[in-house]
């Protein structure tokens, strides 16, 4: 437990010690993998650690940004009550797709996620005339405060972000290593068995989820506030995806493995649309005259092969590696 | 000892499409008893006590625990009552240490009863089947006869007034069915238990009553004495 709290400690104090040292570009990247991270701790409690594999949490990443950024538009709210009301959207959400979905299982599961996620993005798009759809929205620099502080300001939006992160973090990490948390661990393992053990899966499973639920909503709610956008391709299939593939990077069933998966697919992905594939085209242009002006855009392409690899060769991410070669006790 | 009702089965009938696995008109557990229930293969055992601890419901017929009606409680409540389920193909969390296997029941018993440890009581739990000092052993690295034990543990660590143990000797040594015998009858001094069993010696060393299915019914109920001369049963035994 105290080597817990150390580890935990440790990575937030070094986020703290970053900030200084980075150059503007990575200082707005690192904020954002901040943000996303969140997104994906919260995904992690429900896939990582009770085993629910969901398609379509981008809906609650999209409640949460559009809980909040429809209220600061429209109702002309501040960000600081906006957001929480993001937050309760997300948390309605959670209890409500939990109810219906958390009535399958397995594969029934991933599909009915996938639905539900998919009805939230067409009914974006639907309310073009309030949500701008694919478009999006921006929120003002001039609205994007709390008091006096300014969160448009790199050095605030950073420990914002940060702030975030790190309640998110902290609270996943006391859910896990709680009473709770060990059933929630055991039904991934072993379902059936649990509830021979005089547990009621469902009602577990509806924790995770709606805690699953309410870490994305944060996470979506803070997006739209720190970077002053909100737009429907937050609410696609590829957000997703994304967390999904951060988790599955880093290490599902891990606690730090959301952030290291977010922060490492973030730049990989950095990496490959600006050099990798753009490298890529021209190389393909140069050597067989074919011009490929869609090579250079295709970094998903690189984000698939990724999966791919990952499933195949390190299912456990490289956390869960990490864990099973050297450190056992890693929470 | 005055012979208690505690679980009971009323016109029990299960089917699956067409096929009847079980169709029990009556069957009583009386509480302190040893029971056995044995049959050939096939013979619905583990589908009627399925039944009893509500891993599914039946088609037909009512369940009793202590004269109440428990038929549509379901599995996770029935626990919570005393009626534990231990698996009888190893269902134990097998990424997970033995000491995580045994605390999560342990979690559920101090959780109703709003006192204890979950430590104190898990480790008591592995000590009583001899693995306390594997506790942080990772569970499926473990014998199949050690990972059976730590099934039963698992139950014991619920502290159930019955105790519904499928086919536990399964795969184990002579030598740990021995031991085995030994902790039922310790165990027994407390919980009723209800026994799957094919082994016969263990049957013969445990049992207070024997109840034979055979085709999902029952064929003959009594004294394991009796049950061994009865016609009937070595008819649907032996085939002679």
């Amino acid at each position: 437990m105290i080597r817990s709290i150390l580890l935990h400690g440790l990575v937030i104090a070094a986020l703290i010690a970053l900030e200084p040292m980075l150059s503007e570009y990575h200082h707005g990247n690192l904020a954002r993998i901040m943000v996303l991270a969140t997104y994906a701790v919260g995904y992690n409690v429900l896939f990582g650690y009770t085993g629910l594999l969901s398609l379509g949490h981008a809906m609650f990443f999209a409640a949460g940004m559009y809980g909040c950024a429809l209220m600061v538009r429209l109702a002309e709210w501040s960000v600081g009550p906006a957001f929480l009301v993001g937050v309760a959207c997300a948390l309605i959400a959670g209890i409500v797709v939990g109810f219906l979905a958390l009535r399958t299982i397995g594969v029934g599961f991933m599909i009915v996620t996938l639905m539900f996620a998919e009805a939230a993005y067409l009914t974006i798009l639907y309310y073009n005339e309030y949500t701008r759809g694919d478009e999006g929205f921006t929120i003002p620099q001039s609205v994007r405060a709390i008091g006096t502080l300014d969160l448009s300001d790199t050095t605030t939006r950073y420990f914002a972000a940060l702030t975030l992160f790190s309640i998110c973090l902290i609270a996943s990490a006391a859910l896990v290593q709680s009473k709770a948390g060990r059933v929630l661990i055991a039904i991934r393992e072993n379902e059936d068995r649990v509830r021979m053990l005089g547990f009621d899966p469902f009602r577990y499973k509806l924790l995770a989820l709606v805690t699953s639920a309410v870490m994305a909503g944060a996470a979506g709610a803070a997006y739209a506030v720190l970077f002053g956008y909100a737009g429907a391709s937050f609410a696609g299939v590829q957000y997703s995806i994304f967390p999904l593939l951060w988790v599955l990077l880093g290490g599902p069933g891990t606690t730090l493995g959301p952030l290291l998966g977010a922060v490492l697919m973030f730049y990989l992905v950095d990496y490959a649309s600006g050099t990798i594939m753009p490298g890529l085209a021209a190389l393909v242009e140069t050597q067989f005259g074919i011009e490929a002006p869609g090579l250079a855009s295709a970094w998903l392409l690189l984000v698939g092969v990724a999966l791919v690899l990952l499933v195949l060769f390190a299912p456990r991410g490289l956390l869960g590696t990490v864990r099973v070669r050297m450190i056992p006790w890693l929470p | 000892m005055a012979a208690i009702a505690q679980l009971t089965a009323k016109g029990l009938i299960k089917d699956f499409g067409g096929l009847r696995a079980v169709d029990v008109d009556g069957f009583t557990l009386h509480e302190g008893e040893i029971r056995a229930v044995i049959g050939p293969n096939g013979a619905g055992k583990t589908t009627f006590v399925s039944l009893l601890c509500g891993r599914f419901p039946p088609t037909r017929g009512t369940i009793a625990f202590a004269g109440r009606d428990i038929t549509a409680t379901p599995a996770h409540e029935r626990v919570a009552l005393g009626i534990a389920y231990t698996f009888q193909i190893t269902s134990i969390f097998g990424n997970l240490s033995l000491y995580e296997n045994v605390a999560l029941p342990s979690q559920r018993r101090v959780t109703l009863d709003g006192n204890g440890k979950v430590r104190e009581r898990a480790m008591a739990a592995l000590e009583r089947v001899g693995l306390a000092d594997r506790a942080g052993e990772i569970a499926s690295a473990q014998s199949y006869g050690h990972q059976r034990l730590l099934e039963v543990a698992m139950g014991l660590a619920l502290a159930p007034k019955v105790l519904i143990l499928d086919e536990p000797t399964q795969g184990l040594a002579d030598s740990e069915i021995a031991d085995f015998i030994a902790l039922i009858r310790d165990v027994a001094q407390e919980t009723t238990i209800l026994l799957i069993e094919h082994n016969m010696p263990v049957v013969m060393a445990l049992a207070e009553t024997i109840t034979v299915l055979d085709q999902g019914r029952v064929l003959a109920e009594g004294a394991p004495e009796a049950i061994r001369a009865n016609a009937a049963v070595q008819t649907a035994y032996l085939g002679g």
